[in-house]
């Protein structure tokens, strides 16, 4: 997509096409020779697993739509159907509702892996912005597709999260009837969220092209989070990294079946195995395990409006890491204060996301999880708002080896390959 | 090509501003459809009004009914529930305003005014929070401090006049349009 092509058609008919349509070129040159750093480590690989997700999640999808009925009366038993009469029914549900748990676990490992070596400063700040995006879209699709069983927790979730359109002064309650279709969640509400459910997939399926088209544009960042300066910093895409790719994928596929195979219901609910009721409220409402840390913000504000607005400027704040991080360094390898507040800060996610999954009234060791919840909200926006331009400030990095093949290869090597 | 006598612009930008006006009057026109069609239809909006008999609800229990897809709470409260409620100073509620739709929008929380016969408090059964059902507290099973309703999804805490004491919702429980057919009849809507 940038730089010079290496394709050479051979046959006349890969000729006949170039001049027409120059798929192939573009395959060739993003897929096969693409320089690529050549120190890319594990952590690299979940792009290629993020969109095997999503073509899993795509074909398991399109596969549960020729048996799901969209119907408040009928949903939860075309599901029950589906797990139990329908041929391998049980299989594509299990894939499709455990395929959103990984794609979340992978994207967060991208995420996190993108924090760490700084792949989201300049030149690459599009790809970090539109990746931010694709998070987005997903907490939605997931959202849509976890009210489509119409169990309870599909259904009471559904009304919490619409809910939180409300708090929207003087237009709330008029946006929250909008999306409903009715006066409450209901039958209009689930063929709605169905509707959406199955477009959603393919706008993420754009905006990856886009992410991958800018990603094309300055390459890979890489550990060192230094530029590629010579051609002996990279080896071409094919084969290094496609077989690398596939072998972390395999294992990925590993852990995958594992969780279909022997706990599927693992990162469910059991009360979405009773049929949405109106009239009855859960006692708890925990929300998917990847949405927790952000409930345990928005539950930790005693005040509706300024809750939704902590919650959402909690994602907002992503989409501006790019410019609140000061430091000229990217990578966490060459930074050690800022590697220690990111390894605090993964923590926090995690701590926020234990006190979401909990009941709201909750104490740990005599304290009350709310006030664990809103230190560690306070801490996820210091992070980002304090920390991060502080330190980029302050910080003296460690010295940045010459280039990536010296830090491969060694001095000698990185001089003999020249 | 520009006229340079025309200060206030040529024909040509006149055109160029007006069809761009007329394209983007007929870009929203075309639009309304698209998102009206989203909100409650004319069937959703004929469901509106509901006939319910309460005659089996007993001093100090709650019946739930169901109204507009919604909880609609009918609470017989005992004398010292209502004792309880009336001893409230309505300057210390976080939301000083009735919210009863067979009230004008100013009228203030007071007891008299979240019911129309004292004994009898109907309510929308909807947290004004994010919109869980609240559980209703009973001297045997208390639910929150304050003997009316505690919401579990996110702690708001209702008395036993519906009205919101502690916790994120931000209003009273809606008591919504209603008037008594007969002593155990009631029209809601």
């Amino acid at each position: 997509m940038s730089g010079q092509s290496t394709y050479n058609p051979k046959s006349g008919f890969e000729k006949w096409i170039d001049q027409r349509l120059p798929l192939p070129r573009l395959m060739h040159d993003t897929m096969q020779t693409f320089p690529t750093p050549r120190n890319l480590n594990i952590w690299y690989t979940f792009g290629g697993i993020l969109t095997f997700c999503l073509v899993v999640q795509i074909v398991t999808g399109v596969v549960l739509a020729m048996h799901y009925v969209a119907n408040a009366g009928m949903a939860f038993d075309s599901v029950e159907r589906i797990m139990r009469d329908v041929n391998y029914g049980w299989l594509m549900r299990f894939i499709h509702s455990n395929g959103a748990s990984m794609f979340f676990l992978a994207v967060y490992i991208h995420m996190f892996r993108g924090l760490y070596y700084g792949s989201y400063k300049a030149p690459r700040e599009l790809i970090w912005i539109l990746g931010v995006l694709i998070y987005l879209l997903m907490m939605a699709t997931a959202f849509f597709g976890y009210v489509l069983p119409w169990g309870q927790m599909s259904f009471w979730g559904a009304t919490v999260i619409t809910n939180l359109f409300s708090a929207i002064p003087l237009v709330g309650t008029h946006i929250a009837t909008w999306l409903w279709g009715d006066f409450a969640v209901g039958d209009a509400t689930l063929n709605r969220f169905f509707s959406l459910h199955y477009l959603l997939p393919f706008i993420i399926a754009g905006v990856v092209g886009l992410h991958i088209w800018a990603l094309h544009v300055p390459g890979n960042n890489n550990p060192l989070g230094i530029d590629v300066k010579s051609p002996q910093d990279t080896v071409p895409f094919h084969p290094y990294y496609t077989v690398k790719d596939a072998f972390y994928l395999c294992l990925f596929v590993i852990v995958f079946a594992v969780v279909v195979f022997y706990a599927p219901n693992f990162f469910g609910n059991p009360d979405n195995y009773i049929q949405a009721n109106p009239l009855v409220t859960p006692t708890d409402i925990v929300p998917e395990w990847y949405l927790l840390p952000y409930y345990a913000m928005l539950r930790s504000i005693p005040n509706k409006l300024f809750g939704v607005i902590v919650m959402g400027g909690a994602i907002v704040t992503l989409f501006l890491i790019p410019w609140l991080d000061t430091s000229r360094v990217r990578s966490c390898r060459f930074r050690p204060l800022m590697k220690q507040f990111f390894w605090a800060f993964a923590v926090v996610c995690v701590i926020l996301g234990y006190c979401g999954a909990q009941s709201v009234d909750a104490a740990r060791f005599g304290i009350p999880l709310v006030w664990v919840a809103r230190l560690g909200t306070i801490f996820y926006y210091a992070f980002f708002w304090l920390i991060m331009p502080i330190i980029g400030l302050v910080e003296t990095p460690k010295k940045l080896p010459a280039s990536i093949a010296q830090s491969v290869l060694g001095d000698s090597a990185a001089a003999a390959a020249e | 090509m520009t006229d340079t006598t025309h200060d206030a612009g040529t024909r040509r930008d006149f055109l160029y501003v007006a069809s761009g006006a007329m394209g983007a009057v007929g870009v929203a026109a075309a639009a309304w459809p698209f998102i009206d069609q989203m909100n409650p239809s004319a069937a959703a909006l004929a469901l509106a009004s509901t006939e319910i008999d309460i005659s089996a609800v007993q001093a100090g229990q709650q019946i739930v009914f169901k109204w507009r897809g919604h909880p609609l709470f009918v609470r017989r409260r005992t004398p010292a529930e209502i004792a309880m409620s009336k001893a409230v100073d309505v300057s210390t509620l976080p939301d000083p305003l009735a919210r009863n739709a067979n009230l004008p929008d100013s009228a203030p929380a007071t007891d008299a005014d979240r019911a129309i016969k004292p004994e009898v408090l109907v309510l929308i059964g909807v947290c004004t929070h994010l919109g869980c059902t609240p559980t209703v507290s009973t001297p045997s099973a208390p639910e929150g401090e304050y003997g009316g309703w505690l919401c579990h999804c996110h702690g708001s805490q209702y008395d036993t006049a519906g009205r919101i004491r502690k916790g994120p919702a931000p209003q009273n429980l809606a008591v919504p349009p209603y008037a008594f057919l007969s002593d155990t009849r009631i029209k809601v809507g």
